[in-house]
């Protein structure tokens, strides 16, 4: 398969941080203007307080570079790790960041099974020890609307596929989150059904972009962000990269995924990201870039187009599926 | 029991003011100090959403809550709560028409038509409107009591609508918007009983205006 070098966006579209603050401070007041009148007699929970995050994680040694990486601007770690969705632990996006803390990634093991010649329970660091571990910057774009460029390190799905070598007949590759009421809160809720499953049809698995990530900027994945194993497919909306994955299933036919369960014609299996108008969650023309105060378009498979239009031969990219 | 003085009345009504205004200045006190989080207009969003039901929900239970308690006075903070949720719904509405969809009239039209929760959450604002423009005494003579009260029991609809608006748009947990809901239906249910206890013991006629609210 040709892959082609991401385009790259020209810096000068780039905000630079010191103007997006000062953007940042202007609209925040300027949206409620006529309301300035300040008052100390209101007291409420300190929901939107920003918390440091859980905890410095490890670092990383020995990162790779990646041609699949692109050279817009990463977003920060303080804005990567404190505002997110997590349902286990919380539906408010702010909530992750203080309930993740004390989440437990070690021991961790994942399971690789199903229509496989080489079954395997693979201990997490056995995993970290796959394949080089690069640095894979990439455009993340959830369905709520808005996007950030995350600076993931990780490593090809297809290299921990290609060890359990699957059967013929394995067409698609399911994946589950671990289930641990006792320490994601929110799994005692009804929710969403848990665990959380997701699923890729075995093309897509096998896509040079698709990665498992385990870290974030040079640190080890924190717990918020799905740490410590998490699927990163960046052409596709943010909920279809399941997090502390614990299972890895090699299936036959289209196996069910948590949120096209909830809700199908808004959160079809495929989910990949299309600037399509009457998405029945919301319009997806255009997103916020996190730290942005004008929208940007939304592009075409998230900006991957040229690297992954061709798995979608015959089928409406500008529909959703 | 006794109404409070009038001076005191004066000193409440201004402390509601400005209890009122709490939630505006807190996301302006931390607009100015960065401290929206990574998405400061979606936290803004998402506020003056809450807020609005909030209110409306307060305006509907001080009828109940004066009538239980027998404390009549309480209607005078009746305008001034439902202005304020007029007030955070229009700023609510704001967010969308700037810093949505930034005026763009095809985008507002698209998203009116196909999705209920905008179709919703404008009717609830639409039928705000009218309420909040003739709150005044002035509006209440020229209306003749009776008329306004009947435009006024618009506020039940547009408090349902938007209890439905938060209920469509959140993508999976009810919680929050049920609860609303929740809260509504009792509100509701407590002029249906009311109502019907004073259909059977006085003639509609004898009420006097506000007091069938």
């Amino acid at each position: 398969m040709l892959i082609k070098k991401p385009s790259d966006i020209p810096s000068s579209e780039i905000t630079s941080k010191s103007t997006f603050l000062s953007r940042r401070q202007f609209i925040a007041g300027a949206a409620i203007t006529g309301a300035a009148v300040a008052s100390g007699l209101y007291m409420r929970r300190s929901g939107w307080h920003l918390e440091e995050t859980a905890s410095a994680g490890a670092k990383i040694a020995g990162i790779v570079k990646s041609q699949y990486s692109t050279t817009e601007k990463p977003n920060s770690f303080q804005d990567i790790t404190n505002y997110n969705n997590y349902y286990e632990f919380s539906t408010d996006k702010y909530e992750p960041a203080k309930l993740a803390g004390n989440f437990r990634m070690r021991p961790w093991t994942v399971s690789i099974e199903g229509l496989v010649q080489k079954p395997k329970k693979l201990d997490i660091d056995t995993i970290l020890k796959l394949a080089p571990q690069e640095e894979r910057i990439y455009r993340h774009r959830c369905v709520e609307g808005w996007s950030m460029v995350i600076p993931w390190v990780g490593f090809p799905l297809s290299a921990l596929i290609k060890q359990v070598e699957p059967l013929g007949k394995a067409k698609f590759v399911a994946f589950e989150t671990v289930y641990a009421p006792d320490q994601m809160p929110n799994q005692h809720s009804s929710v969403l059904p848990w665990p959380y499953v997701e699923g890729l049809r075995m093309d897509e698995a096998m896509h040079p972009l698709t990665i498992l990530a385990t870290g974030l900027y040079d640190e080890v994945l924190p717990s918020v962000d799905g740490g410590p194993l998490r699927l990163v497919v960046p052409w596709k909306y943010g909920y279809k990269n399941i997090k502390a994955i614990v299972k890895i299933k090699f299936v036959e036919s289209m196996p069910p995924t948590t949120w096209s369960i909830q809700w199908p014609q808004a959160y079809p299996f495929y989910s990949n990201v299309s600037p399509i108008e009457d998405h029945a969650l919301r319009s997806q023309t255009y997103e916020r870039r996190i730290g942005e105060f004008q929208k940007r378009p939304t592009l075409l498979l998230n900006g991957y187009a040229d690297q992954v239009a061709s798995l979608y031969s015959g089928m409406d990219l500008h529909r959703n599926f | 029991m006794r109404p409070p003085a009038e001076k005191l009345i004066r000193a409440l009504k201004a402390a509601v003011f400005l209890l009122c205004l709490g939630p505006a200045a807190r996301l302006v006190w931390k607009g100015f100090h960065n401290d929206l989080g990574a998405n400061p207009i979606d936290v803004i969003t998402r506020a003056t959403g809450q807020w609005t039901l909030i209110f409306l929900l307060i305006t509907l239970g001080i009828t109940p809550l004066r009538k239980i308690l027998q404390m009549p006075w309480l209607i005078r903070f009746r305008r001034m709560v439902g202005l304020f949720a007029f007030t955070y719904g229009s700023l609510h509405l704001m967010t969308w028409l700037w810093l949505d969809k930034f005026f763009d009239p095809h985008e507002m039209w698209t998203d009116i038509i196909k999705r209920r929760f905008i179709t919703a959450g404008l009717t609830a604002w639409l039928l705000m409107m009218p309420l909040a423009l003739t709150s005044t005494k002035g509006w209440i003579r020229r209306m003749g009591g009776k008329r306004w009260q009947l435009l006024h029991r618009l506020i039940y609809v547009s408090a349902a609508a938007g209890v439905f608006h938060f209920m469509w748009l959140v993508k999976a947990d009810l919680r929050r918007p049920l609860t609303y809901g929740a809260i509504l239906s009792v509100l509701l249910f407590f002029r249906i009983i009311n109502w019907l206890a004073g259909k059977m013991v006085t003639k509609p006629s004898a009420r006097a205006v506000g007091d069938l609210s």
